[in-house]
Order: structure tokens, then C-alpha cells, then sequence
């Protein structure tokens, strides 16, 4: 269950907004960064803090790229399998996130902390070949930078 | 073409150098704050307009600059406002458009990372030439750090007056909130941009009624491109004839942000008169072509544009030019691909663009895409059949029955592939294997 405080910001924000529905997204992405995912008992907390039928919500919940009704890694991992980003060498490095991580696309290490996805053109072409993990940009990417970005991350869960 | 900045004994590179306004601040790792921007005339266009204007006023002097649409269709802000009725209904709603999903495109990103207040002050100018009440910027998920930039420095905005009730005691109230997408290429449509934003499934919805008739909860909506509004303080100080003189071209207006990527030495966005030459942002802006490389073919506008070949390479970059020889300007974002990429490779990465972005609504563009996605994937792999070439180009006909503009926007590569590169399918036809891959 999400907290009393979490709860009354985002009824005030629905408040403010033209019509609930307008922030539909919004309080999907924050019960997200409460589960981690968007879980059921998020689903039907989000319908009952906007009053609209679950459907309404899957219904933008399995459309959105960046909204996930299925288990995700602590740390997303969006690699841009765009155009530009493709000439620039994706599918290397692709194979190198794979290689590292042990995964595929679509799944998740087994220690929970990475899932990895394709996305579309992330808007960084000047910095082909990018990537996002947790929605922060990561550009001009060799094998060599995708492996310190991933030991700074290992060693920072370490420590914590 | 006409050199601005070339006086008598200048380096000759200088010729090269323009006029900035729109990215005229830009620094390497940070905006320009409110009062900078306010030493630079920032908001003085806002206090002036609510002063001294009528809302039609407004609408007028922006209709007789003639600005065009920087979102892809080049649409005339100027007509698109005046499209509301004078007696249409209230609340009104302004929205700008920072989906900015275009593959190539990020000209949004670097504008309002340099100077987020022109676009506070336009917007601010917007209602109140709509007599808006509220105004939305929709922002893509890959674009967060924008999003923050944006809510701070509206609050910023908003203790300084320029937001809220009763602006600067002018009577016209006005806020701004940033909409946050959850992230899909359709979502930058027009019409499914306002359903994103009501909290609907964002799928297209075609006119009739036009949103500046119903739009938003059925009230009137204008929707912008970043690139397209932020004109209106710079018009509204300079006049209609100073933004026409600023293009390269007398079919063009104002300056242009033309994204460059791909294989060039020095891919960014740059701030150019609008008409100046393909070759030009080429060769001298982007720093040409990478070493080993030589230029096969761009698209000239973003992923919905046509494959332009080195026969145009000198093509004036502006609206009316690229009509007149048969392509799209779109959002001038230039890919460029050298002599060593496989364009049905190419192509075959932007259809599974289209396939998986499409938003699912009508039958052609879902059903068809993977369908030309298959095909093309089999010439790639060496499983072409020439009869495949034929059924292609039926595809890139038939998807134009689609609902929205998303499919024949996608068609615009597979259609040029085959007008200008039908050897190079063939080629992987005939030898069973890609002729790029060793
Ligand atoms: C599939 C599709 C995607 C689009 N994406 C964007 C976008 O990301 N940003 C944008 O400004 N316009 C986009 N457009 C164009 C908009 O529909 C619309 O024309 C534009 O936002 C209007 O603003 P303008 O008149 O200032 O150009 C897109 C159009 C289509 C068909
Ligand atoms: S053309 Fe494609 S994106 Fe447009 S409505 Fe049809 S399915 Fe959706
Ligand atoms: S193609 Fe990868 S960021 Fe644009």
C-alpha cells in the first residue's frame, strides 16, 4: 500500500488538474517508482485515486512504452535500436550489454537489478549510439563506457 | 545564396557564420536563467503585447510574418489561429508539442536546453492571443531532465508574475503545466496528443470537428511545435519583415534548426537561414563526411521522409524547394548515410520503427507493417523473391488508406528505396545474400 503523504500529494494534484483523468500517467509513474512496477494492487489503487475502471488505466498502461505491468529490474535499461543509432554500431553493443549481463532482451539479471528493452529513438542522434537507463541519457557509447556505467551501478548497490 | 554575416576582409570561413536567435545563448552545460534572458529583451515582447495589443492584433502581426509549422507539415501558425471561430466556447487551451519521437530529430532538446523562458514568454503570448486559460507542454520520457528543468523555472516564471492570475495587473490569467507522456512515437500526432493529455488512449482521431473548433474536453485547443512558437516574441519585437529577411531563400522564413546526424565528422543541431543548402550543413556545418565515407543518400526530415540522393545534394533547404522537387522538408532532421550502409538494412530498421510504433487503430498500418517488415527482411537475409520487390511497392500505395498520417509518413522510405536504390534490392536478390556484408 502506498503511504498516507504519497496519497494526498497525488489527490491534490488530481485536484488541480482539468479532469482526473489528465494525470492518468502521472500517478501510474509514481505508484511505479513506489513497486517498481505497475503491480495490480497499484492498479486499482491508481483507479481509486482517479476514479476510472481498470480497464481505462490498462488501457494506457499496456500502450506506454515506459510504463510496465510486468516486473522490472531496479535499473531499466533502454537501449535505442533507432536508425541512427543502428549505423552507429546498436548491434555491437547490444551483444556486449547481453554478453555482460547475461540476459536477453526483455529479461531481467537474476539478482533483479537489470532488466534490458529496445526503444525507439531517444533523441540523442548527435550522441549515437545512446542509451537510457532509468529515463538518464547515456551517449557516445563503446563497450568500454557500458562497462564502467554498469560497474558504477554494481558497486553502488554493493555499498548500499 | 546570400552570405549575412560576409563583410570585406573577413576570413573567408566566416561567410559561414549566421545570425543566431533562437540558439543564440547557448552554452555548453546550462540554460540561460530568467534574468539573463530579461537582459536580452526576454518578456519585454510579453509586457509590450499585454499593454499595448488587442488578442486579434497579436494574431494579425504573426499571420503576416508567415510562419511556418516546425513540426513536419509546415502548416502557417498565423491561419492556424485565426481557424477558431470568434464566438467559439471557454476554457480555450494551448498546447505545445515536445514529443519530438521524430527518428533524427532533437532540435526541441537543444532549444529549450538553451533558453526555456522563450518559450515561457511564447507561451504566454499564445493564450493570450487565444484567450487560452491554460497551456500544456508535452513531454517525451527520454526528455525527464527537460521536464525538470521546465517546472522549476515555471515556478521561477510564475513568482515573478508572468504566471498565474491577473498577469503583470493586465487582467489576463494564464498558467502552464508540463504533461509528462509515457512514451509513444504516435503520442507527437496532433490529435493524439490531445487524447494523451485528457488521459485517453492516445490514438489519432480525424477531423472533423478540428481541435481550434473541439479540442481538449471538447473546448479549443491550438497545438505548436516548440520550434514553431518560440518565433512569436522575436516577430512581435522585430517585425514581420526582419524574420522573412533572416532566410537564405525567398521561399523560406525565419532561421531553421537543422538536426545533422549519421556519418558526418560533427553531428548536432545548427541554427541556419532557412533555404540554406543541403551541401552547405553537410560540408561545413556537420564537418562533412567521416573519413572513408563518401554521402549515398539522407533523409532530409526524420524518419517519415523520403530517401534524398546525391542528385540534390544542393537543394535549398525550406518548404516550397523540397516541394518542388518531390520531398518533405519535415523536421529537417538530416540522417546521412555513406557508401558502405545497406539502405534495404536501412529501411528495413525504419519499418520496424513503424511496425512497432504504430499505435494499432486501423488494419492497414498494423497488419501491413510487419507484413513489409517480413519481406524486407527475407531480401535482406538472401530469401528475396523478385516478385518481392513488386508487392512492396503495392504495400507503400496501399498503406496511404491508413487512418492517420503515421502510415504514409512511414511509406516515404520504402517508396524512395525502391524508386532510387531498386538495383541495390535487386542485387540482394540476385546474389542470395546482402552485398554489404562480408
Ligand atoms: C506520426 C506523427 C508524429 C508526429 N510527431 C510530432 C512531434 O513529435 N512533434 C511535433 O511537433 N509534431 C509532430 N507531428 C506533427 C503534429 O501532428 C502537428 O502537425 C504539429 O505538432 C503542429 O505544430 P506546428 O504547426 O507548429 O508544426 C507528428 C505528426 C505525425 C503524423
Ligand atoms: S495509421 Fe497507424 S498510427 Fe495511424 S491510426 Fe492507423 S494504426 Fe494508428
Ligand atoms: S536513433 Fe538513437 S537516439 Fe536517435
Amino acid at each position: 500500500m502506498i503511504s498516507g503523504e504519497l496519497k494526498e500529494k497525488l489527490l491534490k494534484e488530481i485536484l488541480e488538474a482539468e479532469t482526473p483523468n489528465e494525470k492518468a500517467v502521472d500517478v501510474m509513474y509514481e505508484l511505479q517508482k513506489v513497486y517498481g512496477w505497475i503491480t495490480d494492487e497499484a492498479m486499482s489503487e491508481a483507479s481509486e485515486l482517479l476514479g476510472m475502471t481498470l480497464t481505462e488505466l490498462d488501457e494506457l498502461a499496456t500502450f506506454y512504452n515506459f510504463l510496465f505491468r510486468e516486473p522490472v529490474g531496479k535499473y531499466v535499461i533502454h537501449v535505442c535500436d533507432s536508425v541512427v543509432c543502428w549505423m552507429n554500431g546498436y548491434e555491437v553493443l547490444l551483444d556486449h550489454l547481453k554478453g555482460r549481463l547475461g540476459i536477453g532482451i526483455g529479461e531481467t539479471t537474476s539478482d533483479g537489478l537489470f532488466t534490458l528493452l529496445p526503444v525507439c529513438c531517444i533523441g540523442y542522434c548527435d550522441r549515437a549510439p545512446a542509451m537510457l537507463i532509468n529515463r538518464r541519457v547515456h551517449g557516445n557509447l563503446t563497450p568500454e563506457k557500458i562497462d564502467t556505467i554498469i560497474d558504477q551501478i554494481r558497486a553502488k548497490e554493493q555499498e548500499s | 545564396m546570400k552570405n549575412w554575416c560576409q563583410k570585406d576582409g573577413q576570413k573567408p570561413n566566416e561567410k559561414y557564420h549566421y545570425p543566431q536567435i533562437l540558439l543564440k545563448n547557448r552554452k555548453p552545460d546550462r540554460i540561460l536563467t530568467l534574468e539573463e534572458y530579461r537582459l536580452d529583451d526576454g518578456y519585454a515582447a510579453l509586457e509590450d503585447t499585454l499593454k499595448n495589443l488587442k488578442p486579434k492584433e497579436i494574431t494579425q502581426k504573426i499571420d503576416e510574418a508567415g510562419i511556418r509549422g516546425r513540426g513536419g507539415a509546415g502548416f502557417p501558425l498565423g491561419k492556424k489561429w485565426l481557424s477558431i471561430p470568434d464566438d467559439a466556447p471557454f476554457p480555450r487551451y494551448f498546447v505545445v508539442n515536445c514529443d519530438e519521437m521524430e527518428p533524427g530529430t532533437f532540435k526541441d532538446r537543444v532549444l529549450l536546453h538553451t533558453n526555456p523562458h522563450n518559450l515561457i514568454e511564447a507561451m504566454i503570448i499564445a493564450g493570450y492571443a487565444i484567450s487560452a486559460r491554460k497551456g500544456f507542454i508535452f513531454v517525451r520520457p527520454s526528455y525527464e531532465t527537460l521536464s525538470q528543468i521546465l517546472e522549476r523555472e515555471l515556478e521561477i516564471a510564475r513568482q515573478e508574475g508572468y504566471l498565474g492570475e491577473n498577469i503583470l495587473g493586465s487582467g489576463f490569467s494564464f498558467d502552464i503545466v508540463v504533461h509528462r507522456s509515457g512514451g509513444r512515437y504516435i503520442c507527437g500526432e496532433a490529435t493524439a496528443l490531445l487524447n494523451a493529455i485528457q488521459g485517453k488512449r492516445p490514438n489519432p482521431k480525424q477531423p472533423p470537428p478540428y481541435p481550434t473548433t473541439r479540442g481538449m474536453w471538447d473546448k479549443p485547443t491550438v497545438t505548436n511545435n516548440v520550434e514553431t512558437i518560440v518565433w512569436v516574441p522575436h516577430v512581435l519585437r522585430h517585425g514581420a519583415r526582419w524574420y522573412k529577411s533572416l532566410a537564405a531563400t525567398r521561399t523560406g522564413e525565419g532561421t531553421k534548426l537543422y538536426c545533422v546526424s549519421g556519418k558526418v565528422n560533427n553531428p548536432g543541431c545548427f541554427e541556419l537561414p532557412m533555404g540554406t543548402r543541403l551541401s552547405e550543413i553537410i560540408d561545413v556545418h556537420a564537418g562533412g563526411m567521416i573519413e572513408g565515407s563518401e554521402f549515398k543518400a539522407c533523409i532530409p526530415g526524420g524518419a517519415s521522409t523520403r530517401f534524398l540522393t546525391r542528385k540534390y545534394y544542393d537543394v535549398e533547404m525550406d518548404f516550397d524547394s523540397f516541394r518542388m522537387v518531390g520531398h518533405r522538408l519535415g523536421t529537417a532532421a538530416i540522417i546521412v548515410f555513406d557508401h558502405k550502409t545497406c539502405l534495404v538494412d536501412a529501411t528495413l530498421n525504419l519499418m520496424e520503427f513503424f511496425a512497432r510504433e504504430s499505435c494499432g487503430w486501423c488494419t492497414p498500418c498494423r497488419e501491413g507493417l510487419p507484413y513489409i517488415c517480413e519481406l524486407l527482411r527475407k531480401i535482406e537475409n538472401g530469401d528475396g523473391k523478385a516478385e518481392f520487390v513488386g508487392i512492396l511497392k503495392e504495400m507503400s500505395k496501399f498503406l496511404w488508406n491508413s487512418y492517420c498520417a503515421f502510415a504514409p509518413g512511414a511509406m516515404s522510405s520504402l517508396e524512395s528505396l525502391i524508386t532510387y536504390f531498386e538495383d541495390e534490392i535487386f542485387e540482394h536478390i540476385w546474389e542470395k545474400k546482402c552485398p554489404f556484408k562480408v
